[in-house]
């Protein structure tokens, strides 16, 4: 291939690549001026955050246990070497509210609930329910995807909350309980070094920007999704990929503004 | 020329998902009120698109598209969605809420669209099922429904805010001769009972003729023929001999158009050799 075809191969995938996020860009847009039937109806959207909320509770719950448990376990043997394992509780909150709990939490909502949603919506448009509720003079942006949107807005916060609880429950079960250390130094240690709004608020901060990224992405793949079986599958695929990634390096930029200066 | 009396009419339509490539050539079409008209034709000759342009999910190229004296190319959305209420759709394979019973899907446009009580809603929910002869099954799942009675649920959807023209898409497709025959029923009880008017988008020409007060035959982006059932029983046009008697080959060959035999078979051979 000479250059002038890889140039120009290059052009035409930067320009459908824009085209796309421009596309997206518009969607969301859309997406909020439909907004107002999310709120006056609000039993569409509860609906919504009790299947990407309530529904996804189990796994949040149990990861966050599992990931507090193994970062104690590590966390102490690495700290005990130079004699600052009263500190494990200290790391654990940290690590969770910094960065673990909002990034494996969006991780976690993205292939649980994320790919639901692109699946449930695709499905719709494979199957004329979409073009039905157009043909009955009602706009599936406002009675499909705006409260599927806000439902897990609202939900997510909430379960990197649930995710970063439960992981520090898990670290105290390890260190306190059993390996014996002591309950006070762990929970005031954590208390004198966790800042409300250095750690609690960009960690809410962080998982709001997780909730729009990951619910937006699942919305959009599933109205985009071609309407076939292939197409339906395909489409939930990337809602998990492509939320992934965008999660992973919306993290690493809100890290660099948050925390530069530490 | 279309009339007062017409519901909706399509005006030298022209229309084509690619510019190359148009897939209806002019058309013009009357749809009188009362009246029910079915389009036939081969797959892919721009049936549903005309039901389409109908119901303005598509703007024709060039041409006009009315519905009630109204052009629909040129309404805004609001205005379009206002025309909709007016308006049934039966899509080939129902295409009901699967996340709602039988009795929600149909309460769906009331809900919607008016303030009606849920008692009110209760009522005419099941007077439409009623009249789909699906009362029974109102609390069932669209899951435990068969293909016949789905159809008969959304018809029931369909026909929920009394619209004033019934657009039925491929009503017929994948129905055993019972259910066949209720459907092709019903659409015209329906049509008669409500004084509506119906547009059906059919391959069944046995089922639609005993039904239907006009046909348009459609192909080649064009209307081939057209007229009333009986004219069209007795046609000698060759287009529609074909069509009503199910002839492989005709007008319609049954080869599309391709390269010649030699070509094609022998093509890549000759390029090889002459490698």
């Amino acid at each position: 291939m000479n250059i002038a075809n890889w140039l120009r191969a290059l052009g035409q995938t930067t320009i459908n690549a824009l085209a796309h996020l421009g596309f997206i860009f518009r969607f969301f847009i859309a997406v909020l001026l439909n907004t107002p039937m999310a709120v006056t109806r609000a039993r569409l959207t509860l609906r919504e955050i009790y299947f990407a909320g309530v529904l996804s509770l189990v796994i949040i719950l149990v990861s966050g246990l599992f990931v507090g448990m193994v970062l104690a376990l590590q966390g102490y043997d690495i700290l005990s070497t130079y004699g600052a394992s009263d500190s494990v509780g200290v790391l654990v909150a940290m690590a969770m509210l910094r960065e673990l709990g909002p990034v494996v939490a969006a991780l976690l909502f993205a292939g649980r609930a994320g790919s639901a949603i692109t699946a449930e919506i695709g499905l719709m448009k494979a199957t004329d329910q979409l073009l039905a509720m157009e043909m009955m003079a009602v706009d599936p942006l406002a009675r499909v995807a705006a409260p599927r949107f806000w439902g897990g807005v609202i939900s997510m916060p909430l379960l990197a909350a649930l995710f970063s609880t439960a992981a520090i429950f898990g670290a105290y079960v390890i260190t306190v309980q059993l390996i014996g250390m002591d309950d006070g130094a762990f929970w005031g240690n954590m208390q004198a070094a966790v800042d409300f709004r250095m750690d609690v608020l960009n960690s809410v901060i962080k998982s709001i920007v997780f909730a729009v990224i990951v619910t937006l992405t699942a919305v959009f793949e599933g109205f985009d999704t071609e309407p076939t079986a292939e197409g339906v599958s395909s489409a939930t695929t990337r809602t998990v990929v492509h939320a992934s990634l965008a999660i992973l390096a919306a993290d690493f930029i809100m890290t660099i503004f948050m925390f530069r200066g530490v | 020329m279309p009339s007062s009396d017409d519901i909706a009419s399509l005006n030298d339509v022209h229309f084509g998902y690619v510019a190359s490539r148009p897939v209806l050539d002019g058309i013009s079409m009357r749809i009188p009120r009362g009246k029910v008209v079915a389009i036939m034709g081969g797959s892919g000759c721009g049936k549903t698109t005309i039901l389409r342009l109908l119901a303005g999910q598509m703007r024709p190229d060039k041409g006009n598209v009315v519905f009630d004296r109204q052009s629909v190319p040129r309404l805004s959305k609001p205005e379009l969605y206002a025309m909709r209420r007016r308006l049934g759709f039966l899509f080939q394979f129902g295409a009901l809420f699967t996340d709602m019973s039988v009795y929600e899907n149909v309460a769906f446009p009331f809900r919607e669209h008016t303030d009606l009580s849920e008692e009110l809603i209760h009522d005419l929910v099941l007077m439409k099922l009623n009249a789909v002869g699906l009362r029974g099954a109102a609390y069932s799942r669209t899951n435990e429904l068969s293909g016949g009675m789905a159809r008969r649920v959304a018809l029931a959807r369909a026909i929920a805010l009394d619209p004033l023209l019934m657009l039925y898409d491929e009503p017929f497709t994948g129905l055993d001769p019972i259910s066949l025959s209720v459907v092709g029923q019903l659409i015209r009880r329906l049509n008669d009972a409500l004084g509506i008017s119906s547009v059906l988008v059919t391959h069944d020409i046995y089922q639609s003729l005993k039904i239907v007060d006009y046909v348009y035959f459609v192909g080649e982006g064009r209307i081939l023929a057209e007229g009333t059932p009986e004219a069209i029983r007795s046609s000698t046009d060759p287009f529609v001999k074909q069509f009503v008697n199910g002839e492989e080959d005709g007008p319609v060959p049954l080869h599309m158009k391709a390269l010649p035999l030699a070509t094609d078979f022998l093509g890549r051979a000759i390029e090889e050799r002459a490698q």
